[in-house]
């Protein structure tokens, strides 16, 4: 294993043997073997492996969804396992965009009332709220299909939403749990030229799963895992 | 973020209509019938209240039998005319007795029959009642002491029998016997779906000897001279009907001298106590509903699970989904109430005309029900809220 980053005071993200067992006796399932995991403020992290290996896991618990079985997550040197459930919620609310695997978009709901969802619960008035939604949307290239609702957009067009959504509240950390998996190659590069200017620009923290090598070499450091464990941890040599 | 969670929640209940309506038709129901209940019963009050007050205040009526409650009377030996007599004779407050009894027997005339009312009465009768002769006459003395064959008819009867002829001097058959008609009563209408016009008045002891067959008197009216105390009248009254009717000394009263204030609370108790107990029925049907709304409501986390997951996922705190489901249930169950309120206002504006009562609106009671109906929304909601807001985020997202 390779240290990542240079060791400037506190990390964004740090894992220290994050262990994640599923199920209990017999039935027992070891998701996660001791992850040590840090991640620094700006950095664009695509974690890659098998099925199974523990992305999705590892990425739930980063979102502070999940929480872990045994070891240490700290959040901008804050602890999260000694955080109540309304603290944990308050820093999914104002540090974190999620992009589920099954995207998870409210059904029966247009899509711009699904990227607007976050502003809610961060409290910005309707008509800005309209406005940021809008424009977000425009940004995942989904101008004009704001009115529609999850069941009348294609998959792809789903997952932009998602996306929208994930990144609508500015959030410090976007979490994406394979953002580009239902998108044909060139929607998917559209979407990869997004988040890296979302990492460029707005200084967003990305850390992405996803299964193609392609995808990955967007971003800026490679995490491979086996078995729920990390087999490699590189710099992406290829500065987008 | 209370408008927007109101939105939110009017926003899922429309979403599915049909469910909504029959998930809050319970409380619906409920207060439909509270509403209609109190306002029908308020009417009725009210109707009761001033046709008593009509009657005027010095009037006093007698009755036998021992007072039980509202509306109920134990049995006792009825009076006879000598009771009447006695008091016109022995009491000097009175200005006029009117003895009376009724049955019941099929008037006929030519080929027309009408069922109706027979009041045996002295030609006091009239008066007391507030009514008035529109043609014809009243009986003479010497016809109620002869017991004769001449009746008096109520409008509706004149109208079953005679239709537009005049019915002044022809004979109509009352049972068995052949009676002249001398009299007209004027129409005083419906009151609370009784007609008031229905009814033929015969002489007492026509009535006695020729229609019922023994000498009881069922009532007796006594009007009170102006000025003179109408508590003293029921007094010497009472006192003097004891004399009659040999009540020792502490033995209870086996009739009553009521005066129109102790008859109106009579019969608004009547009506009281039926409200009240229908109250209490649609008090059970609004728990009923409470629960129906529980119910759907549990379903509806259920089936919403994924959704709640999404809101925790992105950072909803847990009392902001316990307040999204709060105050779905509540939206529900007013909005039901509302629809309670306005279908019960409805009915009783319906039927108030059917049952010739004042439509009386008691704002109260309406706002009561609707606060009614939004706690039972408060307090069946909170359960299914409560599951849903403690949901955990990651098994809600897993959730299918
Ligand atoms: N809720 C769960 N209960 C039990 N086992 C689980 C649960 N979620 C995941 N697992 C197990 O944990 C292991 C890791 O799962 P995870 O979803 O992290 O894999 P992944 O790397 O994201 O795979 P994929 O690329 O297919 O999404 C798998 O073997 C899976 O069976
Ligand atoms: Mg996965």
């Amino acid at each position: 294993m390779v240290a990542s980053s240079q060791t400037s005071g506190t990390p964004l993200i740090e894992l220290r043997d994050v262990t994640k067992v599923y199920g209990e006796g017999q039935a027992a399932m070891q998701a996660l073997a001791g992850i040590d995991l840090r991640i620094e403020q700006g950095d664009f992290v695509a974690i890659m492996g098998h099925s199974g290996s523990g992305k999705s896991t590892c990425l739930n618990i980063l979102g502070c969804l999940d929480s872990p079985t045994g070891g240490s997550y700290c959040f901008q040197g804050v602890e999260v396992g000694q955080l109540t459930r309304d603290q944990r919620a308050r820093l999914r609310r104002y540090y974190l965009g999620f992009v589920f695997q099954g995207y998870n978009l409210l059904k029966r709901t247009s899509a711009i009332e699904n990227v607007e969802l976050p502003l809610i619960y961060r409290g910005v008035p309707a008509r800005e709220r309209h406005q940021i939604a809008r424009r977000t949307l425009a940004a995942v290239g989904l101008e004009g299909w704001e009115s529609h609702s999850p069941s009348e957009l294609s998959g792809g067009q789903q997952q932009r939403v998602a996306i929208a959504r994930a990144i609508v509240a500015d959030p410090s950390v976007l979490m994406a749990d394979e953002p580009t998996g239902n998108l044909d190659t060139a929607r998917s590069e559209e979407i990869m030229d997004l988040l890296c200017r979302l990492n460029r620009e707005g200084g967003i923290t990305i850390v992405m799963v996803t299964h193609e090598a392609d995808m990955a070499e967007y971003a800026k450091r490679i995490v491979h895992f086996r078995d729920g464990r990390i087999e490699s941890d590189e710099q992406n040599g290829r500065t987008n | 973020m209370l408008w927007n969670t109101l939105l939110l929640a009017l926003r899922e209940i429309r979403r599915n209509v049909m469910r909504s309506f029959l998930t809050v038709l319970g409380i619906v129901i409920g207060v439909a019938s509270v509403i209609t209940m109190v306002t029908l019963g308020n009417g009725a009050t009210q109707h009761v209240t001033t046709q008593i007050a009509s009657m005027g205040s010095n009037l006093l009526i007698v009755t036998p039998g021992r007072r039980m409650g509202p509306g109920q009377q134990g049995m006792a030996a009825a009076f006879k005319s000598e009771d009447a007599q006695a008091i016109a004779r022995e009491i000097g407050s009175v200005s006029a007795v009117a003895p009376a009894s009724t049955g019941a027997a099929t008037a006929i005339f030519g080929n027309e029959n009408w069922s109706t009312s027979i009041t045996g009465t002295t030609s006091e009768f009239v008066a007391l009642r507030n009514m008035s002769l529109e043609s014809g006459r009243n009986f003479t003395t010497s016809e109620a002491h002869a017991g004769a064959a001449v009746c008096i008819l109520g409008q509706t009867v004149r109208e079953k029998l005679f239709g537009s002829q005049d019915p002044i001097g022809q004979r109509i058959r009352l049972g068995s016997l052949s009676f002249q008609v001398i009299g007209l009563l004027e129409g005083k209408g419906q009151s609370m779906g009784q007609d008031q016009d229905d009814l033929v008045i015969v002489p007492l002891r026509t009535f006695q000897r020729r229609i019922s067959g023994n000498q009881d008197v069922r009532l007796i009216q006594v009007s009170v001279r102006d000025g003179a105390s109408t508590e003293k009248a029921q007094q010497d009254i009472r006192l003097l009907l004891r004399d009659r009717r040999r009540l020792a000394v502490g033995e209870e009263d086996n009739f009553q001298v009521m005066d129109t204030k102790e008859i109106s609370t009579m019969l608004t108790g009547t009506t009281q106590v039926l409200t009240g107990l229908l109250g209490a029925v649609a008090a059970v049907s609004l728990v009923v509903g409470g629960i129906g709304i529980m119910n759907i409501m549990l379903v509806s986390v259920t089936e919403r699970t994924r959704e709640i997951g999404t809101r925790l996922a992105i950072g909803a705190l847990e009392r902001e989904v316990l307040l999204q489901f709060l105050v779905e249930a509540v939206a529900l169950s007013s909005l039901g109430g509302l629809f309670g309120i306005l279908l019960g206002l409805g009915a009783s504006f319906g039927l108030k005309s059917v049952l010739r009562i004042p439509f009386v609106f008691d704002p109260g009671i309406a706002v009561i029900a609707f606060l009614f109906s939004a706690a039972v929304g408060v307090v069946f909601g909170y359960f299914p809220a409560l599951k849903a807001a403690r949901l955990d985020p990651i098994e809600a997202l897993r959730h299918e």
